[in-house]
């Protein structure tokens, strides 16, 4: 019996440099698969989160099958199947953070953004416009309670940083 | 009087220091590079087998040996892989090279993979670093145009390139074979040794090096300084310099560079070079020595050291934990590990059951489930915990903890993270278990 | 690597092992499951030779290695070498054995010379204890309602290797049930260990790849991708593999609880490939069909569709009851008197035998007797599909070779049927005796008409076909499964198989009314059992010589062909 052929026919609308951005990521390595992670990043980074048709485009892109892809969406947590705020903040949860404060500063965030407090994974605001998100230690430890406001790390961050990250942003007054 | 001894840290904590190919270069940049590619590999493998230059990233296995077991007659390509998948909780040096230096760690993995015979590496940066990523991609394209990457480099015969491949959050893939496996686009499954160890069956089922990013910047200064120097620092068998990251209760977090074993927890603790003490009207607890899956240490625990079958022999001797010298073989001994290098510090405001609670959390979470004891016994102490520390305690639970946490260890895992969950339960339990019965209770 | 081998009399081929005290040979390697290629023999195969079975779960010596059920820990010991690398021995000139300080899974650990292998002892106990309490925290603990039950490892394990109590308190894992993964296959995600049997096997045997884990730690489950069904030929063996009850087959679900099935030898017929198997049935009624290891044939492994061709043995239209509708008559005696005067009264050459490749040897060595007492030509019908490159082969004829070799048909089956057809319709043969087969069924291209040319039409089947419904006189037989019998698969197999349940009303095996007729045409009434039929076929076929139906045992017997 033969593979069956990887899904046929995925359109994806994707701009031209994001298509020639893959092309190049994919030419990295001796084994396409090897690529996948890094093409989901770039997909839920043009997309803001993965769909099933990413997920099958990039199965379909790397020779694979889709549930090799499903595989490794499930599996990292930077991988979501669902959208999230324009701005995402990832609070860290582990010891060193927690000494310093990052679980309060969890909940004054949650509190002040009509959150769940002890919600653990990420949490959207009604808007849409901020995600909340406690995570593992983001090796920042001497320095926390830490923040990774989308990719940019906010060191020593306190209730009240945050809600200048908030006003910052936008997000409160 | 204790102080740091800067090598991989020096020019990067200079004031004024870029991270850019300029400033690299006006540092001498790439002088080693120039120099190392008149030698032969095996003079350069031989330099950093006579440095007794340890793995920094966590188990300190020897580079020289880990170099030495690469299978070179397979007729396959030989890979290296950077493990800048910093994830250990209490860790925090390698972001900071490749945030204030990337060049140097470019210069340490090219000098590795000449001396290795390598043509194609990748730094795996986890997945949160996407700073860290852009700036290391950055300055692998400054390195490709000035001829220090790519083909014929330095105008010679030696071909390399190197690739920055991003994790997407996950502790698993700083084992090195759960590494491989997530960089061939699989689920971090760290896969079963024998037959799979790297250095033979690796990235591609070919001989492939994985060694962490300080352990490659400390290859540029062992070959900059030659094995020899580099060997006189540190003591035996725990040579070099070594990034220690300090965290927790001290008045000054931060990462240091040591001499392996000339200072003491005391002096990183205390003194003003270094920690610079408690906060105030505090006193110590525990000491998490190298990161979270070391086994903690009491502040009052006398340590046993010496002795036959010991390593770091010397006569039989109780040492105050606080006068441990920080080196591997000290912290093996005295029962623990200096593991990543990663010291977290609770004063006595710390309330012990939530400490463990928050890393067997931690460790639940980031569990792959490829194997049994690990996948289960993970997330059953990470509940038992978190009744504990929610007032809902029953009689046997600090028991139940250790019946747990000592069926998991001891190579009943497939790989080390079946230790790494289960060191601090044992210890914190062990040593702490008055506490942990407190709350039994139900308070 | 061979410098440091112990100073025992070893082959170069073979190495020494102790396993709990017990010296054992084995090959240094062995072929790895899938590629066949040699590696280095392992503690569970040289345990397996030792005579001392390793519990395990996700191990299995048909799949690749995957090592993550640690149910296979064992404690060993290898020969300490001294400073110049030559083994240290005891005062009493044994090897000095270094305990390693680690246990190692037998599964992946290769064995080398020398070594001492335990697996009795209070460490190696404690551990498969330890593993079976965490395989059990999050399990449902479901046995009164699983079908997995009185088949599962994990109750064996737990009863030989658990304890009664667990320490675990705490609210479990929750986890899909009654996932409809494919047509065939359900998940009941709660259940799964997460061996990875299933995912090895679909991807490495199958050829399908198709299932997978997703997403981590505690909460890791088997999943097809969503909208992706878990559909292949293959599918229902993950159910077989599977040591406990997360994936059960559909068609066997809440049917019957596995102990009270009598289980039975046979082979399946679907093909002619000839995969062994066991036939689970209770009260005379088939409840499925498991594949039977057979190396030679199809490994541990059948294909689905011919898993699940049994539903017509117990079909209510069968026919029980033979019947000259001439005559009307219906009891055995009268109809075989009959048929024997009708054959007896036919003119040389003016019968014809058709008979079928999915006839047992057996039939077909009475048939072609049959054959040439009456001088009748004879033929069989081909049965062609496409091969899948695994088990199911392009001749879906489970016993072509046996129509050869007995001489009912030539090397092509059915080269003779135009042949046959053309004499029919020129009035030639007028009486012709059907084995098995329908000849109306379009891809035999016969003419539509050609049965009614017939005087006379003598049809043995099992099922109601329109060759039945014009035969003169029906002779009801029997399903393979309520008979004994042989049949020689593509490759010159030949296998028997067994009786699973009897035949409805006046069925018999066809061996009986074809040697009730060769009784009353020749006054000799030839032997009655599959094992003298076997044995006089086998003596009077060069290919079978020397074959006896005692020496085919289980497994059968190649012969060239």
């Amino acid at each position: 019996m033969d593979q069956p052929p990887p899904v046929p026919g995925v359109e994806l609308e994707l701009p031209a440099a994001l298509t020639a951005e893959i092309d190049e990521i994919v030419g990295r390595y001796p084994q396409k698969r090897s690529a996948a992670v890094m093409v989901l990043h770039a997909l839920q980074d043009h997309l803001g989160y993965l769909t099933p048709d990413a997920m099958e485009w990039t199965a379909a892109r790397l020779e694979l099958q889709p549930i090799h892809i499903y595989e490794l969406v499930t599996f990292y947590p930077m991988f979501r199947q669902r959208p999230v705020g324009n701005l995402h903040l990832k609070v860290c949860r582990t010891l060193s953070c927690a000494l310093a404060g990052s679980h309060q500063l969890h909940a004054h965030l949650c509190r002040k953004l009509g959150l769940d407090p002890h919600g653990h994974g990420p949490q959207t605001t009604e808007d849409g416009r901020v995600t909340v998100e406690f995570v593992e230690c983001l090796a920042t430890c001497g320095t926390g309670p830490v923040v990774l406001a989308n990719d940019v790390f906010h060191e020593h961050v306190t209730p009240g940083t945050a809600d200048e990250l908030l006003k910052q942003a936008g997000v409160s007054k | 009087m204790a102080e740091e001894h800067r090598l991989i840290t020096k020019q990067f904590r200079e004031a004024g220091y870029t991270p850019d190919l300029d400033c690299y270069l006006r540092h001498g940049g790439y002088d080693t590079l120039r120099r190392a590619l008149r030698v032969t590999p095996e003079q350069l493998r031989n330099e950093v087998g006579v440095s007794g230059l340890r793995g920094r990233g966590g188990a300190g296995f020897s580079c020289g040996l880990k170099w030495s077991l690469v299978d070179r007659r397979s007729g396959k390509p030989i890979y290296l892989v950077c493990n800048a998948d910093e994830s250990e909780p209490g860790t925090f040096k390698d972001r900071q090279i490749i945030h204030l230096d990337p060049h140097q760690l470019i210069e340490g993995m090219i000098l590795a993979c000449y001396a290795n015979d390598v043509h194609l590496a990748f730094i795996y940066i986890r997945g949160e670093f996407a700073e860290g990523a852009r700036i290391l991609n950055l300055a692998l394209t400054e390195a490709r145009a000035k001829g220090f990457l790519g083909k014929g480099i330095l105008g010679g015969t030696y071909d390399l390139d190197i690739h920055v491949h991003r994790g997407a959050g996950a502790y698993i893939c700083g084992e090195e074979t759960g590494l491989l496996e997530s960089l061939e686009g699989k689920r971090p499954y760290p896969r079963v040794k024998p037959p799979y160890y790297p250095a033979v069956l690796g990235l591609y089922q070919c001989p492939t090096i994985v060694n962490n990013v300080e352990t490659l910047c400390a290859v540029k200064h062992v070959l900059a300084m030659g094995g020899t120097e580099y060997a006189k620092l540190g003591r035996p068998n725990n040579t070099g310099t070594r990034l220690v990251c300090l965290s927790g209760h001290v008045q000054q977090p931060g990462y240091f560079e040591i001499e392996v074993g000339a200072v003491t927890f005391r002096d990183l603790i205390f003194d003003p070079a270094f920690g610079g003490g408690l906060r105030e009207d505090r006193t110590l607890k525990a000491i998490i020595p190298g990161g979270a899956s070391a086994k903690v240490f009491r502040a009052d625990e006398k340590v046993t050291l010496g002795g036959p079958g010991l390593e770091g022999a010397g006569p039989k001797r109780k040492v105050d934990v606080l006068d441990l010298p920080y080196d591997f073989t000290t912290l093996t001994a005295a029962g623990s590990m200096s593991g990543s290098g990663g010291i977290i510090v609770l004063d006595d405001s710390t309330d012990i059951v939530a400490a463990l609670a928050n890393l067997s959390e931690f460790f639940a979470h980031e569990s792959c489930g490829q194997c049994t004891p690990c996948r289960e016994g993970s997330l059953w102490m990470a509940k038992i915990l978190r009744r504990l520390g929610s007032g809902q305690g029953r009689a046997g639970d600090a028991d139940q903890l250790l019946h747990i946490a000592d069926n998991i260890p001891g190579g009943r895992t497939i790989c080390a993270f079946g230790e790494a969950c289960s060191w601090p339960v044992q210890s914190f339990v062990g040593k702490f278990k008055a506490e942990f019965e407190t709350k039994e209770a139900g308070v | 690597m061979s410098s440091t081998t112990p100073s025992q009399t070893t082959a170069a081929d073979t190495l020494t092992v102790r396993v709990n005290g017990r010296e054992v040979v084995v090959p240094r390697t062995m072929p790895e499951a899938v590629s066949g290629k040699a590696v280095p023999t392992t503690m569970i195969q040289a345990c397996e030779a030792a005579g001392v079975t390793v519990p395990h779960y996700c191990y299995h010596p048909k799949l690749p290695v995957a090592g993550n059920c640690r149910m296979c820990l064992v404690e060993f010991g290898t020969p300490a070498l001294g400073p110049d690398r030559q083994p240290l021995l005891n005062p009493d000139g044994s090897p000095v054995i270094r305990q390693s300080p680690r246990p190692a899974i037998a599964c992946a650990t290769p064995v080398s010379p020398g070594m001492e292998i335990y697996t009795d002892t209070d460490g190696v106990h404690a551990m498969r204890r330890a593993v079976m309490e965490f395989l059990l925290i999050n399990h449902p603990l479901d046995c009164p309602i699983c079908d997995q039950a009185g088949e599962c490892k994990l109750q064996e394990y737990a009863l030989d290797h658990g304890q009664a109590a667990s320490g675990f308190d705490e609210v479990k894992v929750h986890k899909p049930k009654t996932v409809d993964l494919g047509p065939r296959i359900l998940l009941d995600a709660e259940r799964c260990i997460l061996c990875s049997r299933c995912i090895r096997f679909t991807r490495d045997i199958a050829r399908d790849d198709a299932l997978g884990i997703i997403n981590r730690g505690s909460y890791n489950t088997i999943a097809a991708y969503p909208g992706r069904q878990f559909d292949n030929n293959y599918t229902l063996n993950t159910a077989d593999l599977c040591p406990v009850g997360a994936l059960t087959s559909k068609d066997f679900r809440f049917r019957m609880r596995v102990w009270f099935l009598k289980e039975s030898k046979s082979l399946c017929a679907g093909c002619g490939t000839g995969c062994n198997l066991l036939v689970g049935s209770r009260e005379n009624r088939i409840h499925r069909f498991t594949p039977r290891q057979n190396d030679a044939v199809n490994s541990c492994w059948m294909c689905d569709e011919g898993r699940l061709n049994y539903r017509w043995v117990g079909r209510g239209d069968r026919l029980k009851s033979p019947l000259n509708r001439r005559s009307g008559a219906t009891e055995w005696g009268t109809v075989l008197d009959e048929t024997a005067d009708l054959l007896r009264n036919a003119s040389r050459g003016s019968v014809a035998v058709i008979g079928s490749a999915r006839a047992t040897c057996e039939e077909l060595f009475l048939l072609k007797k049959l054959c040439q007492h009456l001088g009748a030509r004879s033929d069989c019908v081909p049965r062609e599909g496409e091969a899948d490159g695994l088990l199911v082969s392009d001749d879906r004829n489970p016993n072509s070779h046996g129509a050869r070799l007995t001489g009912v048909c030539f090397t092509e089956i059915g080269i003779n049927l135009p042949y046959l057809a053309n004499d029919i319709e020129a009035g030639k043969i007028r009486t012709l005796l059907v084995l098995g087969e329908d000849l109306t069924k379009p891809e035999l291209e016969l003419p539509t008409d050609l049965l009614g040319r017939l005087e006379n039409l003598i049809v043995g089947d099992i099922l109601p076909n329109p060759t039945v419904d014009q035969a003169h006189i029906v002779l009801p037989g029997c399903a393979h499964l309520e008979k004994r019998g042989t049949f020689i698969n593509v490759n010159g197999r030949v296998q028997r198989f067994f009786k699973a349940v009897e035949p409805p009303g006046q069925a018999m095996p066809e061996t009986g009314w074809l040697g009730g007729l060769l009784e009353r045409l020749t006054g000799e009434a030839p032997a009655r059992s599959a094992e003298a039929l076997f044995n006089q076929l086998a003596e009077a076929t060069p290919a079978l010589k020397g074959l006896t139906w005692a020496a085919l045992g289980d497994q059968g017997v190649t012969v060239e062909v």
